[in-house]
């Protein structure tokens, strides 16, 4: 009887005798508060993996005690007497090149904090844009990024009311540094969160994975692949509203943008102390991206998304979610890739397509590409 | 990509872990795998996990990111220091530790350390810096070595003279032999590498059953690769043979590739001796440079310090090299040494037996 076979019939996944005690340390040590950072920050603390998480937490969360801000969701959700909630949140933007298949900075400012607020349950509303500009920086390629803002905001039904400039030394910043917040409002009685997450609940992914880090890496145009891949860069806050009227007890949405759905299917069994069965046949990845990730040796599921959400929805409202999600252009490749498991807490496995199965661990670091 | 689709069928997996489940009856058996590729997809396919009990896979040596000792890290991290000096490494050599940090580090620290896909690339960042230095810290078996060989050789052609390579190539065949002399070695045979053996060929593992009566199977990097190379292990083992088989025909000849054979023995010549992490001083195991490139050689032009480093008393990174033990059966696995906090090179690189442990297989299941 193959793995998968048992797996399926127990409905979980039990440790073996071979090297017992392991996973179980392992498993604590993992839980426990990250080791103090080395003396200086690394480019592998801005990668969005366990790296990031360990900055965050030992620095922000440590110094900006707040219980808003322990939830470290995609923003914070804050109580009006109204009776809705004001969603807030805020992301900065580096990118190189500022312009990739698919998008820009611009597109990539406006759609990051949309999705962010989006991911809350919130309906974006207003955005603020601040722009860290290098000497020397030209100012037709300054407008025709505004003017991508301008045009993504448009869609999204948002609007850009307040922001700040500043200059700085040629070679201080990554030539443009731009920074968005956003605030929008949940409407009364809605609610997502991963307290809200039980055993059975399916994963579902909005569409196809791995596509905007994938275009931004050839983009850079040191890896001599030839491939038509397009970041996937979207506002995604319509698609959120056609899902949550399919499922109304949604539980719990995160964009999987840096770190990849690997990484964020880690925090949702983080947050959750649950575990998450992930099913490698079902989860989309176009197959450019596919073959230049083999080519690379990089985990489709570590690669960063900018117009694709994760959502647990129970069961029963399963199927109605995912026609949502294929009703809409932006949703048409969406599926159900996995489920919430009462165990191992914390762990996200997935079964292969082999059949056999493994562990999907948070990324480390970049995604560095193996030698051979 | 249905040339990889064809190697990852479950239909086709499932009538192997058959095949293989019949073959090895009640007797155990431990194959151990040279090439971290191999370990990479073994942990990444769940492999070890469709396997039956009585079938074990050790990760063997065959990982270049993990053999390279703290010395060598420590001498490119001073490398990268130097004033005018760029220093250029493969992505997953970045994260390494030496004595004081990993490359990582030192780039955070201020050096300039950029990371290139292939040698070629790091020629080019020469090409376009003529003010600076650039030196490539080459590492890899026989699978690297020749890109490395084609750089040096057109760097030459160009006349460049701000570029240079930190050669820390090794060869496949001195740790297999080091690992077959060891005492207490339970292993039943071989699962031979398979993009060294695109270059060196088959025959050079001859010795195995030759010499230590052990069978060798040449595998590819897939996972129906990997469990045909057990099932014609076991069918040696069975049969009463004791050979060398090729099961990647598709891409290893017996005589391997010749043009690329030739490219390195115009540029590299053997070391006398060469340190491994973990498994110490092994004769004749690595290339430096040959006198006519020792304009290129960073280790003529630099004084580097070259101080040895012991590995951290914890650490038995060795051990796990030469499959004694099994990545979990380390003192520090998953408590001090994790990926994000690795104390031994098996626990960086994907490829290390430790760190694909860890991310793919730290949950045994059932």
């Amino acid at each position: 009887m193959s793995v998968a076979d048992r797996t399926e019939r127990t409905g979980r996944v039990e440790k073996t005798d071979r090297g017992e005690a392991v996973p179980a340390r392992a498993g604590t040590f993992r839980r426990r508060r990250p080791r103090t950072l080395g003396e200086v920050v690394t480019s592998a603390h801005g990668a969005g993996g366990s790296a990031s998480a360990e900055l965050i937490e030992t620095v922000f969360v440590d110094v900006f005690r707040s219980p808003a801000l322990d939830v470290l969701g995609d923003g914070a959700v804050l109580p009006l007497p109204s009776g809705e909630s004001l969603a807030f949140s805020t992301d900065s933007f580096v990118v190189r090149p500022l312009r990739f298949p698919g998008g820009s900075i611009g597109d990539l400012a406006v759609h990051g904090t949309v999705n962010d607020l989006a991911m809350t349950g919130a309906r974006p509303l207003w955005l603020s844009a601040a722009f860290v500009i290098e000497e020397g920086f030209p100012v037709d390629e300054l407008r025709r990024v505004a003017e991508d803002m301008a045009e993504a905001a448009r869609a999204a039904g948002v609007e850009v009311v307040t922001g700040d400039t500043k200059v700085v030394d040629a070679g201080a910043s990554a030539g443009l540094i731009i920074t968005t917040a956003g605030v929008g409002l949940v409407p009364p009685g809605r609610q997502l969160s991963a307290r809200r997450v039980r055993p059975g609940d399916r994963v579902l992914v909005s569409g196809t994975i791995g596509e905007h880090g994938m275009a931004v890496m050839l983009a850079r145009g040191n890896l001599a692949i030839d491939a038509a891949i397009r970041s996937d860069t979207a506002a995604v806050d319509a698609l959120v509203e056609e899902l949550l009227a399919a499922a109304p007890s949604a539980r719990w949405l995160r964009d999987p943008t840096r770190g990849g759905v690997g990484t964020a299917c880690n925090e949702l069994a983080r947050d959750t102390g649950l575990g998450v069965l992930l099913d490698e046949c079902s989860v989309p990845v176009r197959p450019d991206v596919r073959g230049a990730c083999e080519l690379l040796g990089i985990d489709p599921l570590h690669v960063a998304n900018e117009g694709r959400f994760l959502a647990v929805v129970p069961p029963e409202q399963a199927p109605a979610a995912l026609a949502a999600l294929r009703e809409h252009p932006l949703g048409r490749s969406a599926a159900v890739i996995g489920e919430i498991t009462d165990g191992p807490a914390g762990i996200v496995a997935m079964r292969t397509a082999l059949g056999g199965t493994r562990i999907v661990d948070m990324l480390v670091g970049d995604p560095l590409p193996r030698i051979c | 990509m249905r040339f990889v689709d064809e190697f990852r069928d479950p239909a086709a997996a499932r009538a192997l872990v058959a095949a293989i489940t019949e073959l090895a009856g009640t007797d155990s058996y431990a194959f151990m795998e040279v090439c971290g590729g191999h370990t990479h997809t073994i942990y990444r396919h769940g492999i070890q996990h469709l396997l039956p009990e009585s079938v074990e896979l050790v990760h063997g040596p065959g990982c270049p990111v993990c053999v390279i000792p703290m010395g060598r890290v420590d001498d490119a991290i001073w490398l990268a220091e130097q004033p005018g000096v760029i220093l250029t490494s493969f992505g997953d050599m970045m994260r390494v530790p030496g004595g004081r940090g990993s490359l990582l580090e030192a780039r955070a620290r201020g050096a300039d350390v950029r990371f290139v896909y292939s040698p070629l690339d790091a020629l080019g960042v020469a090409v376009d810096n003529p003010d600076r230095h650039v030196v490539f810290f080459a590492v890899g078996f026989e699978t690297t070595a020749p890109s490395t060989a084609v750089t040096l050789l057109r760097a030459r052609e160009l006349g460049l003279t701000n570029f240079s390579v930190f050669c820390n190539h090794v060869t496949i065949i001195p740790p297999l032999r080091a690992i077959l002399r060891s005492p207490g070695l339970r292993l039943s045979g071989f699962i031979g590498p398979g993009h060294v053996s695109t270059v060196v060929g088959s025959r050079p593992y001859r010795f195995v059953p030759e010499t230590y009566g052990r069978p060798v199977v040449v595998a590819g990097f897939e996972p129906l690769d990997i469990l045909a190379a057990v099932a014609m292990l076991l069918r040696q083992i069975r049969q009463g043979r004791c050979e060398v088989e090729n099961q990647y025909g598709r891409v290893v000849r017996e005589e391997g590739n010749p043009q690329a054979l030739a490219l390195m023995a115009r540029v590299f010549e053997l070391r006398p001796h060469f340190e491994w992490r973990g498994l110490g001083f092994i004769a004749q195991s690595a290339l430096r440079l040959t006198d006519g490139f020792a304009r290129f050689d960073a280790e003529r032009r630099f004084d580097m310090p070259g101080v040895r480093v012991a590995d951290p008393k914890a650490c038995q990174c060795g051990e796990v090299l030469k499959g004694v033990l099994k990545p979990w059966e380390c003192k520090v696995f998953g408590t001090a040494c994790t990926p994000q906090t690795p104390i031994g090179t098996c626990m960086v690189s994907s490829e290390g037996a430790c760190a694909a442990y860890y991310t793919f297989g730290r949950m045994a299941l059932r």
